[in-house]
């Protein structure tokens, strides 16, 4: 397929193609944790339908569609991939691959990366062959992320790593880490840190996971002795890892608010669950929902309007702050709705209507992650309406 | 669907109204009028008759300029920014797009008159305190080719003023709207002192004769041709809703930055900033639905419920909380008649309630959204 080709023309071929590959097993709309596949060496494929799904839209790039082809993408232009999306969900299809390599390291990477190393990183990344997570929190750097006090002391041909990660998302199951490191201990806490690539099995990295309120561990901590991270394992320049990290963050953010307006499935879940309690649901909740798909539906419409003003090159440079704060803060609503719909039955786990509570529990992490809504509203106050520090 | 970015026209097109106002209708203008006992500025419309405001929606052949839904919002917006009065929304947004859906000489007429600055309309439907169409009471009896109507409608946005009025009244089998000018015999209108400044009338209709000329589109189906107009204008008084909000979050930021208290600008304070940026924050929000609203009426207007009550209650929701926070902020002096703020917090107010308050827009977005 090229990018030249027409819309239309784009849009007939793909559907031919997915019916003709996407197996019935994976048109589910399948967005439970057990439906997601997340790759990497010691993955285990919870069917055949999973693996030849994954091995099928690697094939063609569409795990990561707007990736260059050269990196495992199918080079999609924004138009075409918008178009993908519109297929995959008519046909109820599951996502092939999610990670944090296509959400995180990739695109920092891409912007980042010299050709060796997207070359060497890239591909892997998209054929669901290596699973990354991500070292950036500390248990002294929360909010204060840049206090990171992880260090990498220079030893020539590659840095000796020692200290100790925390909120690392299923650390326990990656091959790889991203993460962020202190080279320069003199320097000003922005302008030592460096962004290494970090292999977890070749001794020195131990992760521990973190039992959370919801009950499950998606959660570890991770620690560094004596670490060898080889010279060339790093994105960016040395002690410029602050750059990277701030960047890759805002895609953390764009993925984290996306999740929130419902784009990734859960807003239809709202509906669907409210209609079958219409009912019982009392007029405040029902209220209080109606406000809420509001919401949703205009903090969708803004994600479109950001995508669209960045391909006119009208960058929104602390947008994706915006996002998140409100994307996370309406998810925390949309699932207190869910919970109060409920009623009784979500209190139980894995009850008559699933593992709502877990997942409603789940959500209360979302306006932490990746910088506080508290975090957020400063650098909007400071950045974008220039109120004073 | 076309982006929702603003194209490079539209981009002119809101710069070249930002500039006209700020020296015609500038923040001000409207305590002026105020203070004169003015509720409506005839020569600054023939001003923006002149600019093709007025025919925003009028075909070219009909001395239009024919610029779009986007644009009629774009222009609204505008308006909001600085409280500009005119009868923008009633007259060039929905009577416009009213007489549209009718394509007789009569209507074209009609347009023409409207793109020149010559006539202006007011919508006369509510009857009660909400805005509620369907449940109009108002009888327009059959008498010989003829109607009588009789009855009162509320609430009538520029209806003091207006040379025409486009009457919502009930048929023998359904609802009729009527084209007549607002000074035929049986009508009389009552000026209301509004909070906002701005004209709106009560109107009695006692046996006023019609014709059945003066029946925009069919009998018994005014709905074809009022909901087009309703939504229009829902959706360009969602975008001088947002213009509103944007003007007051503009000033409060402003004052956050000079104001000192406590030996240090009080922008410097962590729970005012936070508040400003939750405020901006809804802002750029409520900007995509109005965005998406425009282009939706432009490219799919038969399908624009959703996007247009969306629009509306957003915008509602945005302009209430801008102005609340603008005073909030600014303290005791955002209390006073001197200064401005008090008067976007009562056009927010009269905006909010126009064509449809939030919970009505939220009821047609649930309904839609099935549940």
């Amino acid at each position: 397929m090229s990018t030249g080709q027409t819309s239309d023309g784009f849009r007939a071929e793909l559907r031919e193609w997915l019916k003709a590959n996407c197996p019935v097993e994976m048109r589910d709309s399948g967005m439970s944790e057990d439906a997601i596949c997340w790759g990497g060496r010691n993955w285990k494929f919870t069917s055949t339908a999973q693996e030849q799904w994954l091995n099928r839209c690697a094939e063609k790039g569409y795990t990561v569609p707007t990736w260059p082809k050269e990196y495992g993408g199918a080079g999609l232009t924004r138009e075409q991939e918008k178009i993908f999306k519109q297929e995959m969900e008519r046909i109820g299809a599951r996502s092939p691959l999610e990670s944090f390599g296509i959400w995180m390291l990739g695109p920092a990477l891409l912007h980042f990366g010299s050709h060796d190393q997207k070359l060497e990183y890239l591909p892997p990344i998209a054929r669901g062959e290596v699973r990354w997570c991500q070292g950036y929190s500390e248990p002294g750097a929360g909010s204060d992320l840049a206090n990171v006090q992880t260090r990498g002391e220079d030893k020539g041909d590659h840095w000796l790593v020692n200290g100790q990660k925390i909120w690392t998302s299923y650390a326990d199951k990656a091959d790889q880490i991203f993460a962020l490191v202190r080279t320069d201990r003199e320097a000003p806490k922005h302008k030592g840190i460096s962004f290494l690539l970090i292999e977890m099995a070749e001794g020195g990295v131990e992760t521990r996971p973190i039992k959370m309120i919801s009950g499950i561990s998606p959660f570890c901590e991770t620690f560094f002795t004596d670490v060898k991270v080889p010279k060339h394992r790093i994105v960016g320049e040395e002690n410029r890892g602050w750059d990277v990290a701030k960047y890759l963050l805002t895609h953390e953010r764009e993925m984290i608010s996306g999740g929130g307006a419902g784009l990734s499935g859960g807003g239809r879940a709202l509906g669907a669950v409210l209609n079958e309690t219409l009912d019982t649901m009392g007029d405040t909740l029902r209220a209080d929902a109606m406000r809420c798909e509001i919401d949703a539906l205009a903090i969708g419409l803004t994600l479109e309007r950001y995508k669209d003003q960045a391909e006119a090159g009208q960058g929104a440079g602390d947008a994706s702050a915006m996002l998140k704060y409100m994307g996370t803060e309406l998810n925390k609503r949309r699932h207190e709705l869910m919970m109060t719909a409920g009623g009784s039955d979500a209190l139980e786990w894995d009850g008559p209507v699933g593992n709502r509570a877990g997942d409603w529990l789940r959500t209360k992490a979302n306006s932490i992650e990746g910088g506080t809504s508290e975090v957020m509203l400063s650098i909007i106050s400071r950045r974008v309406l220039g109120l004073p520090a | 669907m076309s982006k929702l970015v603003l194209t490079e026209e539209e981009t002119m097109l809101a710069d070249m109204a930002r500039g006209f106002l700020d020296g015609a209708a500038p923040l001000g203008k409207l305590r002026k009028m105020r203070d004169d006992g003015q509720r409506g500025d005839p020569a600054l419309w023939k001003q923006m008759a002149e600019m093709g405001w007025a025919g925003v929606l009028v075909p070219e052949d009909a001395g239009g300029s024919d610029m779009g839904f986007t644009a009629a919002n774009v222009i609204a917006q505008e308006m909001g920014k600085t409280l500009a009065v005119s009868p923008f929304i009633s007259t060039a947004v929905m009577a416009a797009t009213a007489l549209r859906q009718v394509s007789d000489a009569r209507a074209k007429q009609a347009l023409a008159r409207i793109a020149s600055g010559e006539v202006t309309y007011a919508l006369a439907v509510d009857e009660g305190v909400k805005h509620d169409p369907d449940a109009t009471q108002m009888a327009a009896r059959s008498d010989g080719n003829g109607f009588r109507l009789s009855g009162k409608k509320t609430f009538v946005v520029d209806g003091a003023l207006a040379d025409r009025l486009l009457v919502l009244a009930r048929t023998a089998d359904g609802l009729t709207l009527f084209d007549i000018p607002a000074d035929r015999s049986g009508i009389t209108r009552t000026a209301s002192n509004m909070i906002d400044d701005r004209d709106a009338a009560r109107i009695d209709f006692d046996d006023v004769e019609a014709t059945g000329e003066d029946v925009l589109g069919q009998v018994d189906h005014a709905m074809d041709v009022l909901r087009p107009a309703l939504q229009a204008g829902q959706a360009a008084l969602a975008a001088e809703m947002t213009g509103l909000a944007a003007g007051a979050f503009g000033m409060t930021v402003g004052y956050l930055k000079e104001r000192k208290q406590f030996g240090t600008e009080i922008g410097r304070f962590q729970a005012l900033q936070h508040r400003a940026a939750h405020l901006w924050s809804e802002t750029e929000v409520t900007a995509s639905a109005i965005l998406n609203a425009g282009r939706v009426l432009d490219e799919t207007p038969g399908d624009a419920t959703l996007a247009v009550s969306l629009a509306k209650a957003r915008a509602t929701a945005t302009a209430t909380l801008a102005v609340q926070e603008g005073v909030q902020m600014h303290g005791g002096i955002g209390m006073t008649d001197a200064y401005d703020m008090g008067f976007y917090m009562k056009r927010a107010r009269v905006a909010a309630e126009w064509l449809g308050d939030y919970s009505y827009h939220a009821e047609r977005v649930a309904a839609l959204r099935g549940f």
